[in-house]
């Protein structure tokens, strides 16, 4: 099955100065276009590996990546990307930080002078969905953690990509911040349905907001099982506390577990 | 009554008056040898009488180490923006800098005055010399500790390595920069003194030369806080400019430490 990410059976070894890691090895993965994919795994499996594969940062030695029916063999120039670290720019502000992405991805960027004042009602809108509604002219400094991963998100967004990629983008927050961000981008998925792959160690979090969880083995990582979630859309917060919900997490758990002691 | 704040504020003041009174008291007390050591008095008695040269010296010395210094924030910058763009030409060029700037700068001197005369040539080209590097450096560590993960971001959007310079190392290597400014201008005094002493027909390095050989002492003193107000007045201006420019450094430092 064609999906809009192909990832099929690839390879991937870091160089390193005593000898390579195997970082990847036979290595499948399919998602479909508009869907929400999350992979999990133990530490070190290897996926921000896939993730920078997807988006062409990287090459496989063997195997191939395809986006759209087209082969990666180089930097993919659609895909918002955000990470566990915020990494915005402490010199702009938050505004100019969302608008980033604008000044560099075509067409956009040729346009970016002539249409500013369009632009940045857009990441004002943008921010005012992610709960950020009037912080544009504060610096990234100024703001919580919890508010710079959404102004964070928001950069990753802001060019309406097809595909977003997210690296554990809430592990460094509090719990209550970070259910509140599970819910943010629920909401703008909801909107937007953009491709999504979600990388995160956080079952709870991959459940909750995922259609498809791939589990990744420990390295060199492949995907051991798919599960599709089919609890049903719109979810609720309240969701992760019913008994479908919890016993998805406990399988899921278990399948690490397997895939740790081996 | 005055704060804590005030006090704070008074203190560099304080601190400077006293030291001066002790020096004043010590050689007085201990009849001091004013060829040894002037007293501060003595000294600015010099000030009073040689203010003309002690001046016009000064000027010399201020334009000497401005044009040295200018020359290495231009080369400094363009050279750390090279160094830091490209992981093969600082791999290739770091050793070479660091090479070099272990050469004193003293030993150099000589040679310049044979390539280009007593006069402010070698002057201006040792303040450029030793003032430089600290430049490169700093700004090439800036653009190089760019974060990876934003690297990825940008070029996952399609930017190209000019672009991610433009938008995000260049700016990131700004505190660096100012803050090497502070550090590179009071180093071009060194240079440019230094290379008074050893051959030069003005300058306050040539003043306290002469002087020193006429064993005139207190006017010696007296260049010597000369070039001290100078540095002093340069090493303030580009702090404050600093603070100015890149006030998001301090800033977010600061919240970040809070």
């Amino acid at each position: 099955m064609a999906g809009f990410v192909d990832i099929e059976d690839v390879e991937l070894t870091y160089r390193g100065e005593n000898g390579g890691v195997l970082a990847l090895q036979g290595t499948s993965l399919s998602v479909g276009k508009g869907e929400f994919a999350a992979v999990v795994g133990p530490s070190g499996c290897g996926k921000s590996t896939l993730m920078k594969l997807v988006t062409g940062l990287v090459r496989p030695q063997r195997g191939r990546v395809a986006v759209e029916g087209a082969v990666v063999d180089g930097p993919l120039k659609i895909a918002g990307m955000a990470f566990q670290n915020p990494t915005l720019l402490p010199w702009r502000r938050t505004i100019d930080n969302v608008l980033l992405p604008m000044e560099i991805v075509e067409p956009h960027r040729g346009r970016f002078r002539a249409e500013h004042a369009r632009y940045k009602t857009m990441a004002e809108e943008l921010l005012a969905t992610v709960g950020l509604g009037g912080f544009g002219d504060r610096y990234p400094w100024e703001l919580s953690g919890g508010m710079q991963q959404r102004a964070s998100l928001c950069r990753a967004l802001i060019h309406q990509p097809a595909l977003l990629m997210l690296d554990e983008p809430f592990a460094a927050l509090d719990a209550f911040t970070r259910e509140e961000l599970w819910c943010v981008l629920r909401d703008l998925w909801e909107k937007h349905r953009f491709t999504v792959i979600l990388v995160t160690h956080d079952l709870r979090e991959a459940v909750f907001l995922a259609d498809t969880i791939h589990v990744m083995s420990a390295r060199p990582g492949r995907i051991v099982t798919t599960r599709r979630i089919d609890l049903a859309r719109p979810r609720e917060l309240s969701v992760c506390y019913e008994p479908a919900f919890v016993d998805i997490v406990h399988e899921l758990r278990d399948q690490i577990a397997t895939v740790r002691r081996q | 009554m005055i704060s804590e704040r005030q006090w704070e504020r008074i203190a560099p003041w304080a601190f400077t008056a006293a030291s001066i009174l002790l020096w004043e008291l010590a050689c007085r007390l201990f009849r001091v040898d004013p060829f040894v050591l002037p007293a501060p008095s003595a000294i600015a008695e010099a000030f009073v009488i040689y203010w003309r040269p002690i001046l016009r010296n000064s000027a010399v010395t201020l334009w000497t180490t401005l044009v040295g210094f200018g020359i290495a924030v231009v080369f400094g910058l363009v050279c750390g923006i090279v160094v830091g763009w490209s992981r093969f030409i600082y791999s290739g060029l770091y050793p070479v800098m660091v090479g070099f700037n272990s050469i004193p700068k003293v030993a150099v001197v000589p040679i310049l005055i044979i390539w280009f005369g007593i006069g402010e040539v070698p002057a201006i080209l040792t303040a450029f010399l030793i003032s430089f590097f600290p430049i490169v450096v700093n700004v090439a560590t800036g653009i190089a500790t760019t974060e990876p993960e934003l690297e990825d971001v940008l070029r996952a959007l399609g930017a190209k390595k000019l672009d991610i310079m433009l938008k995000v190392g260049i700016p990131r290597s700004q505190p660096y920069f100012f803050g090497s400014l502070k550090v590179a201008i009071t180093l071009a005094f060194v240079g440019a003194v230094v290379s008074e002493t050893v051959g030069a027909n003005a300058g306050i390095g040539h003043l306290m030369l002469q002087a020193g050989s006429n064993f005139q002492m207190p006017l010696v003193f007296a260049g010597l806080v000369a070039l001290a107000i100078e540095g002093i007045v340069m090493y303030a201006i580009f702090a404050y400019f600093e603070s100015r420019v890149v006030h998001w450094a301090f800033r977010s430092g600061r919240n970040a430490a809070a």
